[in-house]
């Protein structure tokens, strides 16, 4: 990838690298901070055949794909929505960012991190390391151990005491900043509520300072408070000079931070544009897109073929 | 919050209540199914005793007076309701197969068996868990494959089958160890040293531990690949944690109940064992008083040796229900409310 010819700023809309801008959208040093080219995802799997146990003797090894050529670009200070129904491989996409992969699964493709081309290895070394995740629910975290100690996780490297003594004090500092009081410190995951816990598991991935958060889903079982809530916190990082790429299902609550929409489609990104687009359905490139666009409530819940059935039972 | 962290939110006479009642319960039923199962037992105690030769060229008085002995004539709810309410007052009857107090036989022994026992516990659910937690966080790699070979193996092979292969290999070829007994033959009690008696047992205890880790291994094993598996070992990955790490963190602290589980469980399968291992090491111990008095037709001691080994079952199984509390928050918070 020639990353040279980039300018800082891009004028809004501009289109290369398979997407195009939203104004805030900057590429610090001339690069992204992630992309993502080409990715495939494939598994190895046992072809159901016959059933009964000749069927299961026989079967035939198969590979399927779940992720095509998937493209992408997080720049620094937005917040980029992977939108899509359930199911269609968003998380896959974001496992592969993670660099956690299957025994029987088979990747293919490019991730760049801050200008740099990734291995699956140093994708593991960046974990918590400069990328974050941001799980759905409260079941991420361990229900036998303390929020405070949890939180506070590991220190990388060196374990030593002033090390942990530090974590221990940014881990209070995002506790004031998200409103968790001290006694959550003692508590375990099963006494938290659900606001709370979107925010303990926010304050999970800020203790390790990341440049990018990764947010699967962050949002279900929230109600719509607490769910703008949870974006207005991620707008907030992005302001400071992070990235966000936010997974989720819900286009009205992208709609609201994020800066630019993927929109996902049968294991593949149809189309990023900017949120602005979303104004008109004629600045839609992609059917699919322009299908989602009208099955917005404000256009009236238009919804043609029964192709997003997937978001029904989201 | 309300919501207290500390164990004071465990209501302990309640529990303690609950299960003093059940206890007997459990007592009342094993001894009923005792007596029962001994009295439509077709060993015939005074054959069994006497001898099949004797009792042919026995005087009809002789053989009254050993019926009698033996309590034939008497039905069987007589005896139970005698036996019960002596019971009551601390007496657990006579083994007449012994020819001594129930209470003095099964003290004689307990010690012998709760050795062997306690030994073969330990190491088994030390070694097993261990072993399990490797094969499980190391899934489908050699060292997995070999953990499961092994336990495989050990699994499907009887426990006596298991004790008569390393008497043979080890006792009669290599003459490592004694081929039976607690003690050295022909040696006076009073002179049997400590040495003595741990040689005796170590054959045994062997047995019965390789015996008890491939059932706690196998255990541990799914559980552990299901703990790897769970959101917040994911979560922990994505977090930068290695797995040494991760398993140090949250693997081992998550798998503790389980283990508590699978380890007061074993309680039964090391005491079952243990009657079979008994019987084949000659190991005077708890198992092979069952096993003679049971095929003796003398219904006291093995009625004694069922309540012991009843209790010591429920008692494990009740501490197991207490550590539960102690290690899993939301398992006290339930007693509270529950």
């Amino acid at each position: 990838m020639d990353t040279t010819q980039h300018s800082q700023n891009h004028i809004s809309a501009e289109f290369h690298h398979h997407h195009s801008h939203g104004a805030g959208s900057l590429h610090c040093g001339g690069h992204h901070l992630l992309q993502i080219e080409g990715l495939t995802v494939s598994f190895k799997m046992y072809k159901e055949t016959d059933s009964g146990l000749r069927g299961y003797l026989n079967a035939k090894k198969h590979t399927v794909q779940v992720v095509h050529n998937l493209n992408l670009s997080v720049h620094v200070g937005e917040v980029v929505a992977v939108v899509g129904a359930s199911g269609s491989g968003k998380t896959l996409m974001a496992d592969s960012i993670m660099g956690i992969f299957e025994p029987n699964a088979e990747i293919c493709g490019t991730i760049w991190f801050d200008g740099k081309p990734q291995t699956a290895n140093s994708l593991a070394a960046l974990r918590g390391n400069g990328i974050s995740l941001v799980p759905q629910s409260v079941d991420s975290l361990d229900p036998l151990m303390r929020i405070g100690r949890q939180v506070r996780g590991v220190a990388h490297g060196s374990a030593s005491r002033a090390n942990k003594a530090q974590r221990a004090q940014l881990q209070k500092r995002l506790f004031k900043r998200y409103k968790l009081a001290s006694e959550v410190e003692q508590m375990y995951p099963y006494q938290l509520s659900g606001g709370m816990a979107r925010r303990v598991l926010l304050c999970c991935a800020l203790m390790e300072e990341p440049s990018l958060i990764v947010a699967d889903e962050p949002t279900p079982g929230l109600d719509l408070d607490l769910a703008v809530r949870a974006m207005d916190d991620f707008r907030e990082f992005a302001d400071a000079g992070g990235g966000v790429l936010l997974i989720t299902h819900d286009i009205e609550l992208a709609l609201r931070v994020a800066d630019r929409i993927a929109v996902f489609k049968d294991g593949t990104i149809v189309e990023e544009t900017p949120s602005a687009n979303f104004r008109s359905e004629e600045l839609l490139q992609h059917e699919f897109t322009r299908e989602l666009w009208r099955a917005l409530p404000e256009h009236g819940f238009k919804v043609s073929s029964g192709k997003i059935e997937g978001e029904e039972n989201a | 919050m309300g919501v207290s962290y500390s164990l004071e939110g465990y209501d302990l006479s309640r529990i303690i209540f609950w299960n003093i009642g059940r206890f007997l319960l459990l007592m009342v039923a094993v001894s009923v199914v005792v007596f029962t199962l001994v009295s439509v037992s077709p060993v015939d105690p005074v054959a069994a005793n006497v001898g099949q030769a004797a009792l042919v060229g026995m005087s009809d008085e002789k053989r009254a007076a050993l019926d009698a002995y033996w309590g034939r004539n008497v039905p069987l709810p007589e005896r139970y309701l005698s036996w019960g309410s002596a019971l009551l007052q601390g007496d657990m009857g006579t083994s007449l197969r012994f020819n001594a107090p129930v209470a003095d036989v099964i003290a004689n022994r307990a010690l012998n068996s709760l050795l062997l026992m306690s030994v073969a516990w330990l190491v088994s659910g030390v070694l097993g868990f261990a072993l399990g937690v490797l094969a499980g966080t190391h899934r489908d790699t050699f060292l997995d494959r070999a953990v499961k070979s092994y336990c495989f193996v050990l699994a499907a092979s009887p426990t006596f089958w298991v004790a008569l292969l390393l008497l043979i290999v080890f006792s009669v070829w290599l003459g490592w160890f004694p081929i039976g007994f607690s003690q050295p033959i022909g040696k006076s009690a009073a002179s049997v040293t400590l040495g003595d008696a741990l040689y005796h047992l170590a054959l045994p205890a062997i047995t019965l531990s390789l015996v008890g880790v491939a059932n706690v291994a196998l255990h541990t094993r799914e559980k552990t690949i299901d703990v790897m598996n769970s959101p917040y070992v994911r979560f922990a990955r994505t977090r930068g944690l290695t797995e040494r790490q991760i398993v140090l963190r949250h693997g081992l602290r998550n798998l503790a109940l389980p283990a508590i589980t699978i380890q007061f469980a074993q309680i039964a399968e090391i005491f079952g064992g243990s009657v079979l291992v008994e019987q084949v090491f000659s190991y005077p111990g708890l198992g092979q008083a069952a096993v003679v008095a049971g095929i003796g037709g003398d219904v006291a001691l093995l009625a004694g040796i069922a309540l012991v080994s009843a209790a010591l079952v429920f008692g494990g199984n009740a501490l197991a229900n207490i550590l539960y509390g102690v290690i899993d928050p939301r398992i006290r918070k339930g007693q509270t409310h529950g």
